[in-house]
């Protein structure tokens, strides 16, 4: 517990860099109830007409359920794949670790544009020969979101077991359990918080890519960020207004559930 | 124990599905990129003496080096500031200061561009609260050039630059401040002379980061420049989608990720990786 308190200078400062960090998402709450089909402020009457579009063009839903099933299959992917790759790390502690964990955070330290350029050349070539997977199809797009995911995955893995107790799993190879039953009946239980965090991760993270998704789509594969950044750049549409506001109020919501339950494990009074 | 034949044979498959995905899925098609930067349109090196010669490309440099570089100061400055109040102050100063970064940081880059598009436009927020008080008749130009593409930029980065910062003041012993003010020093001078020389690694950490993500950054810029103010990774894209050229935005990306690295390098000879979030 900090006994040195922040000032009242430190506290005027703080509170409008806060200011400044919520006001444009409180912005997009006027405007997601203007009457008007452009992007405007109310002046008066309020509409409800920007929702109910989202729910009548059924472009906005056709995306929604692309995205998520590119979230669902590429954080499938990242997550087993991660999963894999820190079980032998950790079981194996193999030489050439530190260089092999490098290379698997690449696609996170590398700039996305690059990535994005990367990835773009991948599906070109595999468009070559196939046609349902590559360029501007759902696989391709969830393959390029798993290169994208994968090294946010291991380092949640991998954070969670260096919190293992290794005596666990040396009692078991003592007691003669195989590599299989160490990795799927003591290891994998333990951390199977960071397994799930590392899954649910990935699929937030690719349920809202966009640097990436603009480079290897075009006209099939339309992600909701990718309709949404088309809303964005030709004339702004308020419909995106009132998405914003309904994922802005999940975000809030997931995230105070979530201070909720940390609070009670940690045995804090949640407030 | 360690060492024996069916240990490395165990390491290996477990090892390998990830490192083939991603030497077959990024590795390869990287190498692919470096070779367009070489042979597109004609082989030899012509692209890279274009990036020194070219005066838009030249001019997208600078503008980025410019933006990223202010950018980095205004961000950290910023999150310097909530992160005292995240880090030392009440429970209650604390939560709401969690929130403040968390909720952001959780948002989705469209959302937050888009809402300083509402707050911004000609017809946003501002320049109609302005308007109708009568401040101003014309819109002030908010969006659609450099100013709003920093004041985006600024807001996507704060949290980034929240996490080292917080890591360097939490580790830092107390006792230290309370002798300070013990010893009568204002409250001002130990904050200036204490406090924030003790927090430096978080504060060269969290510049490093924000720099390098500046640098690559395209969505924000794309939405709140509007096309006016370009910056690198845009350049990149409008080379390969609009104006085919991909020798040449095959090169530029190298070009970055060349930079990048040596900046990382020279990050990591400062900073300890583990101070970094």
């Amino acid at each position: 517990m900090p006994t040195y308190r922040p000032g009242p200078v430190s506290l005027i400062l703080a509170v409008l860099v806060a200011l400044f960090l919520l006001l444009p998402l409180l912005a997009v709450i006027p405007v997601s109830l203007t009457p008007s089909r452009m992007l405007a402020m109310p002046t008066g009457e309020l509409s409800l007409r920007h929702y109910r579009s989202l729910i009548e063009d059924p472009r906005w839903l056709q995306s929604i359920l692309l995205s998520v099933r590119i979230g669902v299959v590429s954080s499938a992917i990242s997550t087993v794949l991660a999963l894999c790759f820190s079980l032998g790390v950790w079981m194996f502690q193999p030489r050439f670790t530190a260089t092999l964990v490098g290379f698997v955070l690449l696609p996170m330290v590398v700039p996305p544009v690059v990535s994005a350029v990367t990835l773009y050349f991948l599906l070109t070539s595999i468009s070559r020969v196939s046609s349902f997977f590559g360029y501007d199809t759902w696989l391709g797009v969830a393959m390029a979101h798993s290169v994208m995911t994968v090294p946010f995955a291991t380092v949640l893995i991998l954070v969670s077991l260096s919190q293992l107790d290794r005596r666990i799993d040396l009692a078991a190879r003592g007691l003669g359990a195989s590599v299989w039953e160490r990795a799927t009946r003591v290891i994998m239980p333990n951390i199977k918080f960071g397994i799930v965090t590392a899954a649910l991760l990935s699929f937030v993270l690719s349920w809202e890519e966009i640097g990436v998704t603009l480079f290897i789509t075009s006209v099939n594969a339309i992600t909701l960020p990718r309709l949404m950044w088309m809303g964005l750049r030709d004339n702004i549409d308020p419909a995106i207004a009132a998405l914003s506001v309904i994922l802005i109020i999940i975000t809030v919501l997931v995230l105070a559930v979530r201070s909720f339950v940390v609070r009670l494990r940690r045995g804090i009074e949640p407030l | 124990m360690r060492g024996t034949l069916s240990d490395r044979m165990g390491a290996a498959l477990l090892m390998a599905p990830l490192l083939l995905f991603l030497v077959l899925a990024y590795a390869w098609p990287f190498l692919g990129v470096v070779k367009w930067s070489f042979t597109l349109p004609t082989p030899g090196l012509g692209q890279y003496q274009a990036l020194l010669t070219d005066d838009l490309v030249q001019s997208v440099f600078i503008r980025t080096l410019r933006i990223a570089a202010i950018v980095t100061v205004v961000s950290v400055a910023a999150a310097y500031a909530i992160t005292v109040v995240w880090v030392r102050g009440s429970p209650a100063q604390r939560l709401i200061a969690e929130f403040c970064i968390l909720v952001p940081f959780w948002i989705s880059v469209l959302t937050r561009a888009f809402g300083w598009v509402a707050l911004l436009s000609n017809r946003g927020l501002i320049n109609t609260w302005l308007q109708s008080i009568g401040f101003i008749s014309e819109p002030l130009a908010l969006v659609r050039n450099e100013f709003g593409v920093i004041v985006g930029m600024t807001h996507f980065l704060i949290p980034f630059a929240v996490f080292p910062l917080a890591s360097a003041m939490r580790s830092l012993d107390e006792r230290v401040l309370l002798a300070a003010r013990g010893l009568g020093s204002s409250r001002m001078r130990t904050f200036w002379t204490v406090f924030v020389p003790m927090t430096r690694s978080g504060i060269i950490g969290s510049a490093m980061i924000v720099f390098v993500f500046s640098l690559g950054f395209f969505v924000t810029p794309a939405i709140l420049g509007g096309g006016r103010s370009v910056m690198i990774a845009e350049l990149i894209y409008l080379r390969i989608f609009q104006s085919p050229d991909w020798g040449l935005g095959a090169a530029i990306s190298v070009v970055l990720v060349v930079f990048v690295g040596a900046l990382m390098a020279l990050l990591f000879r400062h900073v300890k990786p583990k101070h970094l979030v």
